[in-house]
């Protein structure tokens, strides 16, 4: 009888074919690592793609200075045990050096990681992204290439896409010009996390649940923190909450849960009824077609 | 390790005529398996709504890019995924305008399965054919045609059975033994013979949609058992703080065809140097054997010269490297193939210059007629026959989708150009 790999077996070497591409075609790739579950499978493909060697790039985190710090001291001590180099490009840095001016003090800072990023990409000249973007998570992902070509401004151009057909990657690009590569683009929520359980990953954490002070906004939930205090007429309660997504904490929410296993997690997952996107991140909600803007403008 | 459809993914391709109901019917599909999750649901509520529409439109979960939002059609190839816990499902959703020939070449490429809508009402169309024909260029070997709209024709039989006729009638034509086509009568938009049975097809007794795709078996998706495994990276740590590692050498690349065990003796083109398989891991994991798709390290007993782009085979095959072949071409660009050019081919992980030395003919996917041509413009079907200045390891597409595939680039724009499946090798 033919064998055949399992759904997990499959996704996982699809997505250790692609940083092997990465890695053979780019002269100076660099993989995006934001201490999420996302880019936690990224960093477990990249043992599997390349152990025991070390990875043929370093790890980069856009770190917006609004993070949790769980997520940051977790952050460290991972790169640290996994003995690669982590490079922290900071929006805060962009805001001192003036290339990026926030509209107001309090504004989300999420929309100026790409004002940063592409700050880090010229100034390392890197010519390859990895990032963990998945198709299943919003509509313009769904037609991203996994190896998508950004032009020197790093933007998007969705209509004009390079044609990937087969396996066969061309991740070809002139000076200036880059690759973003998405080893996950076609694993679903629930195929990430049946993965960290599969592989017995440790996770920052808040994506369990956990007591926190959170207000009621808007049929949202706001974590109450320096950066997101609550307003004078809002009532601070205290639930058990887990994070879905990290990120800036001012446009990360938690959902209510009780969760605090990845077994607990799955099951609440298969029978969740609200997107991930849509729930969790704050600023996709604006308007229908906010991703597809933001990609266009040099996102991840 | 999984059996032949349990716990395994299955990727499929939809194709259709605008209007004939191909985003209503992924829209089902989703919305039948409880895929589509509420926060999608009250947006495509409120769009509905706003275009003056009195039922939620199922069409609209898959509509993607603002461009397409204010056409109203769909422009490129996009991604969908569902998974009934017997299978996960990759679906690619290709355009049906003809001038996005290009776009169902390239959903076609990773697909097993396609799957072809019929208006029941409208019967076969010149689309219909080209979709055929496309996805049997493109080695899909399963066909399921999905006539739909059976609602606005009283669920008749009688037409039904008119269609599947004509459809067969034509697909004689075409002259491919390879390809399985079944047929499904349907509705789309109420959901019969999709997840659902419905009560008002009962003269059909085959399998619902999904059960058929659920049980197609591609075990078999790619006929060769011949190993084929292609170099992608080499791994050198030279790491002098670790004995172990200091001559350690992995070769890394995913088994595309065959199985290779630990011992196998085997032989790397294109420079024919012979050795046996030490070790084989995955990560930090030690296995015994590599079975096709899988992503493998593997060390050698004998201290050889490999690079990326080398291909490994086992001892006794004899395939052997070729600067010659033809090739079943798709143009995929806007600018057009200039012959006397020379393009960038990419194949597994190995790249050549080539050269045109003959355009053969261009097909007409229409009436499949061969056509003398001098060029080639965007979505224009050729044999073309090519000189490459590197050696390439290659097999007929018809026997393996991988080693047989390979995409051209312009060397000055960078972009990919053309899609080919080789038909021959010369030499
Ligand atoms: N009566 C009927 N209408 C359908 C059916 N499937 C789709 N439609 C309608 O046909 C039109 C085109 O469908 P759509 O899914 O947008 O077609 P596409 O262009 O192939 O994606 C829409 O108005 C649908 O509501 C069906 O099974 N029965």
């Amino acid at each position: 009888m033919v064998k055949v790999l399992s759904h997990l077996d499959w996704l996982e070497s699809e997505a250790i074919h692609i940083m092997r591409e990465v890695a053979g075609q780019c002269s100076n790739p660099v993989l995006l690592f934001s201490g999420g579950k996302d880019s936690l499978c990224l960093l477990r493909i990249a043992e599997k793609a390349f152990r025991p060697g070390r990875f043929p790039f370093p790890l980069m985190h856009v770190d917006t200075g609004h993070n949790y710090p769980e997520v940051i001291e977790f952050r460290d001590r991972k790169v640290a045990e996994l003995g690669e180099r982590l490079i922290v490009a900071s929006v805060e840095e962009s805001m001192s050096k003036g290339t990026v001016v926030l509209n107001s003090p309090n504004e989300p800072r999420n929309k100026y990681q790409s004002i940063t990023l592409l700050e880090a990409i010229e100034e390392n000249i890197f010519d390859c992204c990895i990032g963990g973007a998945r198709r299943d998570e919003e509509k313009a992902r769904a037609k991203e290439r996994i190896m998508s070509f950004r032009d020197e401004f790093g933007q998007w151009d969705p209509k004009n896409q390079r044609p990937e057909l087969w396996d066969l990657y061309n991740a070809r690009v002139h000076k200036g010009e880059n690759i973003r590569a998405f080893p996950i683009s076609n694993w679903t929520e629930m195929d990430v996390w049946q993965y960290i359980a599969r592989e017995n990953l440790e996770l920052p954490n808040i994506y369990f649940a956990h007591q926190r002070d959170i207000i009621k906004r808007n049929g949202s939930i706001v974590p109450v923190t320096e950066f997101t205090p609550a307003r004078s007429d809002e009532k601070i309660e205290n639930l058990t909450v887990r994070f879905r997504t990290v990120g800036d904490i001012t446009c990360t929410a938690p959902v209510l849960s009780s969760a605090d296993t990845v077994e607990k997690i799955i099951l609440e997952t298969a029978s969740t009824i609200i997107s991930e996107r849509g729930e969790t991140r704050l600023d996709d909600q604006m308007s229908e077609a906010a991703m597809e803007q933001r990609k266009k403008e040099g996102y991840f | 390790m999984a059996n032949k459809t349990n716990d395994t993914v299955l990727r499929f391709m939809t194709c259709g005529s605008v209007d004939d109901g191909k985003s209503t019917l992924i829209g089902r599909m989703l919305f039948d398996t409880k895929t589509i999750l509420t926060d999608t649901l009250n947006q495509i509520e409120k769009t509905s709504k706003k275009r003056g529409m009195t039922a939620v439109d199922l069409s609209l979960i898959t509509d993607g890019l603002q461009a397409e939002r204010e056409q109203g059609i769909t422009i490129d190839v996009a991604y969908r995924y569902f998974s009934t816990g017997t299978r996960k499902y990759i679906i690619a959703d290709a355009p049906g305008h003809e001038q996005y020939t290009r776009n169902m070449v390239t959903a076609a490429s990773t697909a097993e399965c396609a799957i072809i809508l019929i208006d029941a009402r409208k019967g076969i169309l010149t689309q219909t054919k080209r979709h055929t024909y496309l996805s049997t260029l493109v080695g899909i070997k399963h066909i399921l045609v999905a006539i739909n709209k059976m609602d606005l024709i009283d669920f008749d039989e009688e037409q039904y059975k008119h269609i599947q006729d004509d459809y067969l009638t034509f697909f004689e034509a075409i002259k491919d033994q390879k390809t399985q086509v079944d047929f499904v009568p349907m509705s789309a938009l109420e959901g019969d013979m999709i997840v659902e049975r419905g009560n008002r097809l009962s003269w059909y007794n085959g399998p619902t949609l999904l059960e058929y795709l659920e049980n197609l078996d591609v075990s078999d998706k790619n006929s060769m058992q011949e190993l084929r495994l292609p170099v992608q990276f080499v791994c050198r740590p030279q790491e002098s703080s670790n004995k172990a590692l200091h001559d350690f050498r992995g070769f890394m690349g995913r088994i595309e065809s065959g199985t290779l065990k630990v011992n196998d003796k085997i032989k790397v083109l294109p420079s024919g140097h012979h050795s046996e398989i030490k070790d084989m891991r995955i990560g930090d994991d030690f296995i015994q054997e590599g079975i096709t798709d899988q992503s493998v390290t593997i060390t050698l007993k004998d201290e050889i010269d490999i690079s990326r782009g080398d291909m490994i085979v086992h001892e006794g095959d004899n395939i052997a490297s070729t600067k010659d072949l033809t090739a079943m071409v798709c143009w995929l660009s806007e600018t057009p193939l200039t012959v006397n050019r020379t393009y960038l081919m990419m194949h597994t992980a190995r790249s050549s210059k080539a050269k045109i030395t003959q355009i053969k003919h261009k097909i007409d996917v229409n009436t499949l007629r061969e056509e003398f041509a001098d060029k080639l413009n965007v979505n224009d079907i050729a044999e073309i026959s090519f000189k490459l200045a590197q050696p390439l390891v290659i097999d007929t597409y018809e026997k393996n989708r991988v080693t047989g595939a390979f995409i051209l680039v312009d060397e000055s724009s960078l972009h990919t150009v053309a899609a080919g499946m080789v038909k021959s090798i010369d030499s």
